[in-house]
């Protein structure tokens, strides 16, 4: 579905990401995981269009996507949930959710895509005329998930979504990403959790500054040694 | 009394112009975090306008303000389109800069073309004059009242309620998660300049009914009065721009009427450094959010 070939990006002079080569395919959850700094949300807000890549390639179905435009890249079914969830304050937790659905035009879909949302995270149903900024950490996270799916996405990227949240709510965060991907979203996972990642993922690969150090399957990597000592805790 | 219901009077029709171009540098502001020094230029090029079509054209007020809203709303985005977008990774300043030159442009253009001098706007509507509890109400005022009021009440349902506000409000405080849900930048901020402009456009023709003169250095005075009704008000935020706008025509009226006119513009910016000691992000202005 998404192929990652080589893929340079800098900021400036300095090199965020070196030569990194991915592949997802349709139906998986791919993780990546890799320690701070590592290059994570560089590689999503490339793919995202919101930072160009020095050089390599990268294909989405089958058409090249270095050069497209974020809103197009929106449009072509790749939705990202950011890094410190980024919901919009001033903005109702529904208003947010009718942004995620911004370049679509068919009502009764948009229509079942909020019952959908509103199914995954019944609490934003509840809040839904509440200002998106006086909702918890994690329930903006879910807000932050509720609008990527809005979009009605085929591939979903996760920047940290278990970041600085409670472990009841790291639970149910990923038991939903289980879900979206049962019904039918493909899913990149980016995650310092690597443990938690790891289990619930088809595939991962290991990042470290800029470069992918290691790849598996997500039961592989859990049992890997290196990644047991460098990101498991030992 | 009366002459406190009078000024009163006075100073909200005038104040409601200063209110509807405050809401122009606020918006922009707001959404690229640059004060758009041509825009009481574009206030400006909406008197001459509304003179135009109204001594050429013979048209009546509403088409007249209708169509200079139109064409200031579309000089506003031609502005941002040429002279704002290809500065939009600079620093500020520069940007800053080229809206400082943008505003002489505009100036001297029509100072060259159309001659600086001064002309009396027509006077499309008769004025008369009502007698009220000892107080003077003409037609013009409440018009101006009338009409800008409705205009603000119109962009608070479109920024509140429609989807292009919302995306507005969105890519302000938030640009890159915007485009992460398929906002287009360059639309949205062109959107806000066509709506901030048309509102500018609109108290060009008011302005003119209002003073009945018009010349091409007209949007100086009221372009910083108006910018600082914005600032009194929380640059960025629209609600304030509109008090801000009131507070100053009120003040100016006031100070006007107790015999100081030498000093109602000193007294519009003692006012500002006053607030902004008090308030420093404006009366509305939200204080910089800390990141979580
Ligand atoms: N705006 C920026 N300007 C310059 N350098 C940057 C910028 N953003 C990130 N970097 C650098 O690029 C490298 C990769 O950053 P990135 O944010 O992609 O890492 P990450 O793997 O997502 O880390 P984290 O786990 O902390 O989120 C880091 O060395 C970082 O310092
Ligand atoms: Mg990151």
């Amino acid at each position: 579905m998404l192929n990652v070939t080589d893929l340079v990006v800098n900021y400036g002079a300095i090199q965020a990401v070196k030569q990194v080569s991915f592949e997802i395919h349709t139906g998986e959850i791919v993780t990546l995981i890799g320690a701070n700094g590592a290059g994570k949300s560089t590689i999503l807000q490339t793919i995202s269009g919101i930072m160009r890549p020095k050089s390599g390639q990268m294909t989405y179905l089958g058409h090249p996507i270095q050069k497209t435009s974020a809103p197009k890249i929106v449009q072509a079914g790749i939705s990202q949930v950011p890094e410190g969830r980024h919901v919009f304050p001033g903005l109702s937790v529904q208003e947010n959710l009718q942004m995620g659905a911004f370049l679509r035009k068919d009502r009764s879909a948009i229509k079942q895509a909020y019952a959908d949302v509103y199914q995954y995270f019944p609490v934003l149903k509840q809040r839904r005329h509440q200002d998106a900024a006086t909702l918890s950490g994690g329930e903006q996270q879910m807000l932050a998930m509720g609008r990527a799916l809005m979009a009605a996405p085929k591939l979903m990227l996760l920047d940290e979504p278990s970041m600085g949240l409670a472990p009841i709510f790291i639970n149910e965060i990923f038991e939903i990403i289980k879900a979206i991907n049962a019904a039918g979203t493909t899913v990149l996972l980016i995650e310092q959790n690597a443990k938690k990642a790891l289990s619930i993922a088809d595939r991962g690969y290991v990042l470290a500054s800029g470069h992918i150090k290691l790849s598996g399957t997500g039961q592989d990597l859990l049992a890997n040694q290196a990644v047991q000592q460098a990101y498991l805790g030992g | 009394m009366q002459t406190i219901g009078q000024q009163l009077i006075n100073g909200l029709s005038l104040g409601s112009i200063y209110a509807l171009l405050a809401l122009g540098y606020t918006m922009v502001y707001g959404i690229i975090k640059l004060i758009n020094f041509a825009h009481g230029d574009i206030y400006m090029l909406g008197a001459f306008w509304g003179y135009y079509v109204i001594n050429v054209l013979h048209v009546n007020f509403i088409v007249a303000l209708l169509s200079a809203m139109v064409f200031c709303a579309l000089v506003g985005v031609v502005i941002e389109a040429v002279a704002y977008r290809p500065l939009r990774h600079s620093p500020r300043i520069t940007a800053l800069i080229t809206a400082i030159g943008v505003s002489f442009l505009l100036e001297n253009g029509m100072s060259y073309l159309f001659t600086a001098n001064t002309r009396n706007f027509p006077q499309v509507i008769k004025t008369t004059t009502w007698h009220f509890a000892g107080m003077h109400i003409s037609n013009i005022q409440v018009l101006i009242l009338g009409t800008a009021c409705l205009l603000m009440l119109i962009l608070e349902l479109i920024i509140k309620r429609t989807k292009m506000g919302k995306a507005m409000r969105a890519v302000s405080v938030d640009p890159t998660a915007a485009q992460l849900v398929g906002i287009n930048l360059n639309h949205t901020i062109s959107f806000t300049f066509a709506l901030g402009s048309a509102m500018a456009g609109a108290a060009g023709v008011l302005i003119g009914l209002y003073y009945n003169s018009i010349d091409p250095l007209m949007g100086m005075t009221p372009g910083i009065k108006a910018f600082v009704a914005a600032v009194i008000g929380g640059i960025g935020s629209v609600p304030g721009a509109s008090l801000g706008g009131f507070i100053i025509g009120l003040l100016e009226t006031g100070v006007q009427a107790i015999g100081l006119s030498a000093y109602k513009d000193a007294v519009v910016y003692v006012v500002l450094i006053v607030i902004l000691l008090v308030l420093p992000a404006g009366i509305f202005g939200k204080n910089v959010k800390e990141k979580v």
